[in-house]
């Protein structure tokens, strides 16, 4: 049994105990070089861990407790290789978002490197548990530590307005996903995933599985900042500190997803797997989430706001491709994932380097000043190129799977409406970029709402340091699309994640895994219609970036009629971003009624 | 929103959750027809095998440990989270705050007798917690609770120890790391992490279940600290400065 | 009669629910939020229940009597300490809220928004 799975979880919350224990004792430098030394031996086992996964499904049962005659009594940790690269990859961003804020940020330090550290466990625990109420753990410790570090800048009323949001959201979908338990354990009398998924195998699957099934997924679809459960994304991302963003949004939001293919997989799949109705109610949920998201990107000034909504934007074409049902979809969104964690934490940062230089954080504010900036300048623009999907740089690979993944099932239109959500958000980017590093636009936009500013936490940092972690994480970011067997090997692992069957035998000990084929190590091949959709992408992110930077320069005539046919809708969506928690609740819950009335419709009889 | 448009939207979305609610509910088993085959399971396996008579302990701290680690490390993470949001860097807070001198003997011996009662029933819900109902969080949040009392019945300064950070976070490190170092101890000598390493010990006293007894004092220290520097981070926070004359009488 | 604990533990996430959307006090909304959670404790407790089954605590009875499940007493304990945090961590931000603004109304807190 390999001792790495619990290491990943150890190491990172007994330094934590270790660095806020020893808080007052001591020096600063021991401390910090004791937090960087921990989150880099997590990532580096994670690293060992991947190459153990690739050949077979690793499976760690916590105290010795394993099966008794088909019973699970304990709980394992089933890594496949889509969590051990998930591991990896939470590892390297929150590295490098605990390296970037040695300087960033000092005071309330240990606190601020205690809590990452949490974070960072519960994450690895939550990409690997086998076991339902462990997953719910892991999701809590993350939220809890999640909550408080986005309230760090307590001097200020939006971080506690943002944390409150975020806190009262995230914790009711928590409680959905234990009464999604309470029900599901009823039924099954068990609570380890691959017995689940063999109980609910025999048997028909009544209101009961539906309904906990709504319940579970809810939960983390509002983890994971899905429509119309995605409303404190925005608010809890604008306030808290770059780095804090660069791990929230980066990794943290994705986790969201991990945990809903792995219960489809491993748990519906056996009784709802026939009719596509789970997977199609996600996809379209997916696609609305990408176009909504990347409207509202387009909308911001406050460059933070504009990067959630951009990170949102993105996870909704990841949960399209997991709706796809299939492994080309699958592997699609983890190659995303990949990518998209770096670059956003990339972008992150640079903001963050912005608004230490500037004490401004406002698009319009900024215009002009990033001239001279030369390096964070580059991680810019090379960051949303990257997240635009430009062919072959940053998230196309995983996108062009996503593509691939839908024309197989016959869904072209698919791939329009997700291409359509990343250029918009690319845009956005793209604009703000022009606007701040190139002083290029208006100085003046009433489009983009009121402005929202706030304080930096230093201004006296180490500035190289913080540009150095913004580009190697832009850097890595990019390089994904290019790293020859990747997206092989991305496939292999979404076929072996889907393999139910296979998880659940594995975990059962009932017969070993089939051992891994050799993959070719190159440059994967997409389809001429990637390609396409790709460049007519990022030709249409350019226009319209113009556009938005020149629109008082367009004739009279056609700004007015585009002003009376958009001004409406853009109200109501701008408005429905109210910031107030009751509407962000009620939105929940009509989310969670609608979905579990739908699924019910479909799946039932 | 305006509150008529939320109220609108949530009632029609409450009353479907409530139906599919019902719904769920109507699959469900009836209430006393437990089917499943983990509780059978463990309250067959888990006396023979642990010796531990509480098995909802046996539970807590050895089958389904490492949820009590997490759970552990999430009371940890609140108590940072709290230091976090109620920290106060403008160094204003070293105001030194009085409360008014009691004056009651009858809330001084009722204080008494709580406050010691309480200790000693948090002290055994701790010792025993794994022979009788009780348990390391239980018994903890006893304790803390005992000692909260002191602070209302007796004097600010009675109450002082008891809010110093640099007894209270070392106790609540040690706790939550000592779960860990339990786990890794057993990583170590070649078996699953927090494995039972010590011997099972006689059924029924405080020597049985190995290293449940372990894991329990340690959650009971976190527990215990965690909950006292929360309420040291409220009382703070929340305490107002008396007039001066009520403070020197 | 056999189905009230559950639809109590509904009614009570119901309830819960609509109490949190409408509040108007930063405070009540945690205390409404620790209500919807307890209808996770009370489902849960429900499910385990065994008909005329003791504690599974066996020091005085015998091994082998009928007794409830003991996962789900566990899985509560876990869960209330879950509560716990997150009451703990709102109201530190209900007492920021009011100091920084003055007011602990959730409507009144929106700074930002869009």
């Amino acid at each position: 049994m390999s001792w790495i799975p619990p290491l990943l979880v150890a190491i990172p919350l007994l330094s934590a105990a270790v660095v806020a224990g020893l808080d007052h004792v001591t020096p600063k430098a021991i401390q910090d070089g004791l937090v960087v030394l921990a989150s880099t031996a997590t990532t580096v086992l994670a690293v060992i861990l991947l190459w153990q996964a690739e050949s077979h499904e690793v499976v760690h049962w916590f105290g010795g407790w394993r099966l008794q005659h088909g019973v699970a009594l304990g709980i394992d940790f089933a890594v496949g290789p889509v969590a051990a690269g998930m591991c990896v990859v939470i590892g390297i961003v929150v590295t490098l978002a605990l390296v970037y804020s040695l300087t960033f940020m000092r005071e309330a330090a240990r606190l601020f490197d205690a809590l990452m550290l949490l974070a960072l466990g519960a994450m690895c625990g939550f990409a690997m548990s086998g076991d339902l109420f462990n997953l719910f753990v892991w999701l809590e410790l993350m939220a809890v530590a999640a909550y408080a570090l986005t309230g760090f800048q307590v001097e200020q009323l939006g971080p506690v307005q943002g944390a409150v949001n975020f806190a009262i959201t995230n914790s009711i979908g928590g409680y959905l996903f234990a009464i999604g338990i309470a029900l599901l354990y009823a039924r099954t009398g068990a609570l380890n995933l691959a017995q689940i998924g063999k109980t609910l195998s025999h048997g028909p699957a009544g209101g009961l599985v539906i309904v906990a099934m709504t319940l579970l997924l809810c939960g983390f679809l509002v983890k994971g900042a899905v429509v119309p459960f995605h409303l404190w994304a925005a608010d809890a991302y604008a306030v808290a500190p770059a780095p804090v963003c660069a791990v929230l949004g980066g990794v943290m939001t994705d986790i969201g997803l991990i945990g809903v293919a792995r219960l489809y997989w491993t748990v519906f799949e056996a009784p709802f797997g026939q009719s596509h109705a789970v997977g199609d109610v996600l996809l379209w949920l997916g696609i609305v989430t990408a176009v909504l998201a990347g409207t509202m990107a387009f909308l911001q000034r406050h460059l933070k706001r504009m990067l959630a909504y951009s990170v949102v934007c993105h996870i909704g074409i990841m949960l399209a491709g997991i709706g796809l049902l299939d492994s080309s979809g699958l592997a699609g969104a983890e190659l995303m994932f990949l990518a998209h964690a770096l670059l956003t934490a990339g972008l992150f940062f640079v903001a963050g380097i912005l608004h230490v230089d500037h004490a401004l954080i406002d698009e319009l504010h900024l215009r002009g000043r990033g001239r001279g900036c030369r390096s964070p300048a580059i991680a810019w623009f090379a960051g949303t190129i990257g997240l635009l999907g430009t062919p072959y740089v940053g998230i196309y690979l995983g996108h062009a799977g996503i593509d691939e993944g839908a024309t197989e099932l016959g869904r072209p239109w698919v791939l329009a409406l997700l291409w359509l959500g990343s250029a918009l958000a690319g845009a956005a980017l793209l604009r703000a970029g022009a606007r701040i590093f190139l002083g290029w636009g208006d100085a003046e936009d009433p489009l983009l709402g009121e402005p929202m500013e706030e304080e930096p936490l230093e201004r006296d940092v180490f500035r190289p340091l913080l540009v150095c972690v913004a580009v190697v994480a832009v850097a890595i970011g990019i390089a994904v699309s290019v790293v020859p067997g990747l997206g092989q090997r991305a496939e292999y692992a979404a076929d072996r994640f889907r393999e139910g069957a296979a998880y659940t035998a594995r975990v059962m000990g009932v017969h070993p895994m089939a051992p891994a084929q050799s993959l070719a190590v190159t440059i994967r091949h997409t389809t001429l219609e990637s390609l396409l959709y790709g460049g007519s992408a990022t030709v249409f992110a350019v226009g319209l970036a113009l556009v938005g930077l020149y629109r008082r320069r367009l004739p009279r005539s056609v700004r007015v009629a585009t002003g009376r046919t958009l001004a409406p809708p853009i109200y109501v969506l701008r408005s429905l971003h109210s910031g107030v928690v009751g509407d962000y609740v009620t939105w929940l819950v009509v989310g969670t009624a609608v979905l579990g009335g739908v699924w019910a419709a479909l799946l039932h009889g | 929103m305006t509150r008529r448009v939320r109220i609108a939207l949530l009632t029609p979305a409450l009353l479907w959750l409530g139906g599919l609610f019902a719904w769920a509910i109507a699959g469900l088993p009836g209430f006393g027809d437990y089917r499943g085959p983990y509780g059978y399971v463990l309250n067959r396996v888990v006396v023979p095998l642990r010796h531990t008579t509480n098995v909802v302990m046996g539970t807590t701290f050895d089958v389904r440990g490492i949820d009590t680690m997490g759970e552990e490390f999430i009371l940890f993470a609140a108590v940072l989270g709290v230091t976090l949001l109620l920290r106060d860097e403008s160094g204003s807070k070293e105001v030194e705050r009085h409360t008014r001198r009691l004056r009651s003997d009858a809330v001084r011996l009722m204080g008494v007798l709580m406050v010691g009662g309480g200790l000693l029933v948090g002290l055994w819900l701790v010792a025993f917690g794994y022979v009788t109902p009780g348990g390391g969080f239980q018994g903890g949040v006893v304790v803390s609770g005992a000692i909260l009392l002191l602070y209302v019945v007796g004097n600010h300064r009675d109450y002082r120890p008891f809010r110093d950070e640099h007894v209270l976070d070392p106790l609540e490190g040690l706790g939550a790391g000592g779960y860990v170092m339990v786990g890794l101890a057993a990583l170590a000598s070649g078996t699953a992490f927090l494995t039972n390493l010590f011997g099972s010990g006689k059924s029924g006293t405080l020597l049985s279940g190995g290293s449940i007894g372990v894991l329990n004092w340690t959650s009971a220290f976190a527990v215990t600290a965690a909950m006292l520097l929360l309420f040291a981070h409220f009382l703070e926070t929340y305490v107002v400065p008396l007039e001066p004359e009520d403070a020197a009488a | 009669m056999s189905y009230l604990p559950y639809a109590v533990a509904a009614w009570v996430c119901v309830v819960g629910l609509a109490g949190i959307a409408t509040s108007r006090n930063l405070i009540h909304l945690a205390i409404c939020l620790m209500v919807t959670q307890s209808s996770s404790y009370v489902l849960l407790l429900s499910v385990g229940y065994v008909t005329h089954g003791k504690a599974p605590i066996f020091k005085e009875t015998k091994l082998g009597t009928t007794a409830v499940d003991p996962v789900v007493q566990a899985l509560t304990l876990t869960d209330i300490v879950v509560s716990v945090a997150v009451i703990a961590l709102i109201l530190a931000l209900a007492l920021d809220a009011h100091r920084l603004s003055g007011t602990v109304d959730p409507d009144g807190v929106a700074d930002i928004s869009g």
